[in-house]
C-alpha cells in the first residue's frame, strides 16, 4: 500500500513539474567557427548574449580555417546536422545556397537595419536576390609599404601603383644582406593561399581561368607573363623559402620589419598597424591594389558569414544570436571592450561613419572605398561564365585551385613557367571534363 | 668483434645526435611557449628572452583544458582496452591455432592500414550519423580500436608465437580449459608484451588527430582538437598554439617517459631474432 501511495506521488511530481521543465527547457547552439581575432572577441563577448537570452546557450568548435571548411562542408554534404551556426565565406554562401543547404534569412528586425550592410557585401552572400548569411566582417585587397625603407631608397609609392612600378620598387629596396626583402608574396600553394593573389593578378594582365565555353585558358601568353612577373620578382626580391608563406607568414615578415612591400588582405591593416602585434605599426604607408595593362577587372572581395544551415533544428535561436552577432550595437560593444580599431572591419556603412572609428584606424575611409569598390561578378578582358576575384565561384575550384596553386609554387623553386602552366592547363581540362562541364 | 673507444665515441656522439635533432622540435615548442607573440615570430629567432606566461593564461582562459584531457583519457584508455579484447583472441587464435589462410589474413589486416583515412571519411561520417555517434566518446572509442586493431593484433601475434606451444599442451594434457590455459599460461608468460602493445595503442589513440576533429565537435572533442583551435588563419599566433601544444603533450610524455622500457621492447620486439 505505502509503495503505491509513494509510486502516485512520485507521478503527480513528474507531471506538475514537466510545464516547468519546459518553461526552463534551454536550446545549446553548436557554433563553428574559424580561430581568428575577431572569431575569438566575439567567443568572449557572447557571455553577454547568454545573460540577456537565458535560454539560449552557446557551444564553440573552433577550428583553423582548412579543417574548419572539411569539418562544416563534410556535415551539411551529408546533412548530419551536428551544427546550429557555420563560418563559411563568400565562396560557399551561393553554392551552398543553391543546393538548399542554408536557409534564407528574410523579413529581419528592423533595427538589424540590414541596408547598413554595405552593398557589395551584401550582394556576395545573397542568391536570387535572398540572403543566406550574414557578414561578420570583411575585406579586399592592398599594398602595404614600409614608408622608411622607401624613403631611405629614394622613391615613392605612386597613388595607383602598376605591378611594374612595384617591382621597380622592390628592386631598390631589397637588402638581402640586412634580410630586408623588397616584395613579399603568397608562395604557399591552395586555392586560398598563393591562388588568391595570383588570380587577380592574371586578370590584370588580361588572363582569366575559363573562356566562355568552360575551356581553361592557362597555357596562355596572359598567364605566361603573370605569373612569369611573379616567378621573376619573387625569386629576385622576395625572402627565401617563400613557398612556404601564407597571409600568416607573410603578416609575421613585414610586422617582424623583413618585408618592403606587401600585397595582400585589407583585414592585415589592424594587425600591422596595432603596436602590439607589428614592430614597424608607425612606419606603413598603404596604396590600392596594384593594376596591369587591362583595368576594370573583378575586384577582390572576401567576408567571413554566420550561416544557419537547413538541418538546424533551432531556427529561430539561432537566428537571434547571428543577428545579435553581426549587429551595429556588437560592433558598438567590441569598440567599448578593445577599442574601435579592433571593430569587425569591412560589414557596415555605420562603422565608417563613427568619428571614432576614423580616428582610431588611419586606413578605415580607405578600406571602406576599396570594399565598395569592389566588385567580384566584373567581367575579365575576354567574356567569362563564372562570378568571383580571386576565386571562381564552381564547387570544383577549390580541388583545381589548389592543384595549380602546386604546380605555380613549383616555378618559385627553378620549374620553368611554361612547363608548369602547360601541366596546369592539362590537369584542369581533365578536371573539367570530369566534372561534366561545360554544364 | 670487439669495439675500440674511438668507436664508442662515435656512436656515443652519433646517439646523441640523432636524440637531439629529435627532440629539438619539442624543445622549441616549449621555449615558444613562454615567449610574447611579436618574439615568437623573431627572424632571427632569439635563445635568450623573458619568458612571460600570457600564452599559457590566454590558453586557460579560452578553452576548458580538464574537459578536452579528460575525454582524451577516455577514449585512448577506451579505445586501447577494446582494441585489446578484440585483438587478444585474434592474436591467440592465429598464433596457436593457424589455418592456411592465416598469413594472408593478417597482412590483409595490416594492408587496411595502407589506406588513407580521408578515403573512408564520407561512408563513416554517414555511419556514425545514423548511429547517432557524431560527437560521442564510444564513436571515438570504437573507431580508435578499429584502427588500432591491425597493429594490436600483428604486435601480440608475435609476442605470442615466442611462447613454445608445448607449455600450452602440457596445461590442455593436465586437464586445463582454453580460458585457464589462456588466464594461467598465457597471460603470466606474455604480460610484458600484452603492456607494451596497450601503451602503444594508448600513445596513438592520443595523438590521433584526423577521426577526432572530424566526428567530434564539442562534447567528446580531445586534446587535438583542443590544439587544433589555437592554429590561425590570420594575425599571430605560434606562441599561444605552442603553449597549447605543451600541455596537450605533457600528460602522454610524461606517461612515455615512466614506460620507456616496456615501450621500447614492443617496439623492437623480433628485430633482434
Amino acid at each position: 500500500m505505502a509503495m503505491r501511495r509513494i509510486a502516485i506521488a512520485f507521478a503527480a511530481a513528474i507531471v506538475a513539474a514537466w510545464p516547468m521543465a519546459t518553461l526552463h527547457a534551454q536550446s545549446t547552439l553548436t557554433i563553428a567557427t574559424v580561430n581568428n581575432g575577431d572569431m575569438v572577441v566575439m567567443q568572449r563577448l557572447s557571455a553577454r548574449f547568454e545573460q540577456q537570452h537565458p535560454a539560449i546557450r552557446l557551444r564553440w568548435v573552433v577550428l583553423e580555417e582548412n579543417v574548419l571548411r572539411q569539418r562544416v562542408t563534410t556535415d551539411i554534404a551529408t546533412r548530419a546536422g551536428q551544427f546550429d551556426i557555420m563560418t563559411i565565406g563568400n565562396y560557399e554562401v551561393p553554392i551552398w545556397a543553391r543546393q538548399g543547404w542554408l536557409s534564407a534569412l528574410e523579413n529581419l528586425p528592423a533595427e538589424y537595419d540590414v541596408n547598413d550592410i554595405l552593398a557589395p557585401v551584401r550582394a556576395g552572400i545573397s542568391h536570387e536576390n535572398k540572403l543566406y548569411a550574414l557578414p561578420f566582417y570583411a575585406e579586399s585587397a592592398m599594398t602595404y609599404y614600409r614608408t622608411d625603407l622607401l624613403q631611405r631608397a629614394g622613391v615613392t609609392m605612386p597613388a595607383e601603383p602598376t605591378y611594374a612600378q612595384i617591382r621597380e620598387i622592390a628592386e631598390k629596396v631589397t637588402d638581402k644582406a640586412n634580410q630586408v626583402y623588397g616584395l613579399c608574396l603568397r608562395g604557399k600553394p591552395g586555392w586560398g593561399e598563393n591562388m588568391g593573389f595570383l588570380t587577380p593578378l592574371v586578370t590584370a594582365f588580361g588572363g582569366q581561368w575559363f573562356d566562355a565555353q568552360w575551356r581553361p585558358r592557362i597555357d596562355t601568353p596572359q598567364w605566361r607573363s603573370a605569373i612569369g612577373w611573379y616567378t621573376d620578382a619573387m625569386r629576385q626580391f622576395g625572402p627565401p623559402g617563400a613557398t612556404s608563406n601564407g597571409f600568416n607568414e607573410n603578416l609575421a615578415l613585414m610586422a617582424g620589419g623583413r618585408c618592403g612591400i606587401w600585397i595582400d588582405a585589407t583585414v592585415a591593416a589592424g594587425l600591422l598597424f596595432d603596436p602590439k602585434q607589428s614592430q614597424v605599426a608607425d612606419r606603413i604607408g598603404f596604396a590600392p591594389m596594384p593594376t596591369g595593362e587591362f583595368t576594370g577587372g573583378p575586384t577582390w572581395l572576401w567576408s567571413w558569414n554566420l550561416a544557419i544551415p537547413a538541418t538546424s533544428r533551432q531556427q529561430d535561436a539561432a537566428r537571434t544570436f547571428i543577428t545579435w552577432a553581426t549587429s551595429k550595437e556588437y560592433v558598438r560593444m567590441v569598440a567599448q571592450e578593445n577599442g574601435w580599431v579592433a571593430v569587425p572591419p569591412g560589414t557596415r556603412q555605420s562603422t565608417y561613419d563613427s568619428q571614432e572609428y576614423q580616428q582610431a584606424a588611419p586606413f578605415a575611409g580607405f578600406v571602406q572605398r576599396a570594399i565598395m569598390s569592389a566588385n567580384p561578378n566584373a567581367q575579365t578582358r575576354e567574356p567569362r561564365p563564372y562570378t568571383g576575384a580571386q576565386f571562381v565561384a564552381i564547387p570544383e575550384y577549390q580541388g583545381i585551385g589548389t592543384q595549380v596553386g602546386q604546380t605555380i609554387a613549383s616555378t618559385l623553386t627553378g620549374a620553368p613557367v611554361e612547363q608548369a602552366l602547360r601541366s596546369a592547363q592539362s590537369a584542369t581540362d581533365r578536371a573539367m571534363r570530369q566534372a561534366g562541364y561545360p554544364k | 668483434m670487439r669495439t675500440t673507444g674511438r668507436q664508442l665515441l662515435l656512436i656515443t656522439i652519433l646517439g646523441w645526435g640523432v636524440a637531439l635533432l629529435l627532440f629539438f622540435p619539442i624543445f622549441w615548442m616549449v621555449l615558444t611557449s613562454f615567449k610574447s607573440e611579436v618574439a615568437a615570430i623573431e627572424v632571427p629567432p632569439r635563445l635568450l628572452f623573458t619568458p612571460t606566461l600570457e600564452s599559457y593564461a590566454e590558453v586557460q582562459a579560452r578553452a576548458d583544458y580538464l574537459h578536452f584531457a579528460l575525454n582524451s583519457v577516455i577514449v585512448s584508455v577506451g579505445g586501447t582496452v577494446l582494441a585489446l579484447a578484440l585483438g587478444i583472441p585474434a592474436a591467440y587464435a592465429m598464433a596457436f591455432h593457424p589455418t592456411r589462410r592465416t598469413r594472408s589474413t593478417l597482412l590483409w589486416m595490416l594492408s587496411t592500414k595502407m589506406l588513407p583515412s580521408v578515403g573512408v571519411l564520407v561512408p563513416i561520417y554517414l555511419l556514425f550519423r545514423t548511429f547517432g555517434l557524431l560527437d560521442s566518446r564510444a564513436g571515438l572509442v570504437v573507431i580508435y580500436a578499429l584502427m588500432n586493431l591491425p597493429i594490436v593484433v600483428w604486435m601480440l601475434f608475435t609476442f605470442f608465437k615466442e611462447v613454445p606451444g608445448e607449455i600450452l599442451e602440457a596445461g590442455r594434457m593436465d586437464g586445463a580449459r582454453t580460458g585457464a590455459e589462456f588466464w594461467h599460461l598465457l597471460l603470466p608468460l606474455t604480460v610484458p608484451g600484452i603492456a607494451s602493445t596497450g601503451l602503444l595503442s594508448l600513445i596513438l589513440c592520443w595523438n590521433e588527430a584526423f577521426w577526432s576533429l572530424n566526428l567530434t565537435s564539442s562534447e567528446a572533442a580531445p586534446l587535438t582538437a583542443f590544439i587544433a583551435s589555437f592554429s590561425s588563419p590570420q594575425g599571430l599566433f605560434f606562441a599561444k598554439l605552442s603553449a597549447a601544444s605543451t600541455v596537450a603533450v605533457a600528460p602522454i610524455l610524461v606517461f612515455g617517459w615512466l614506460s620507456q622500457r616496456q615501450l621500447v621492447r614492443g617496439l623492437t620486439f623480433g628485430a633482434v631474432k
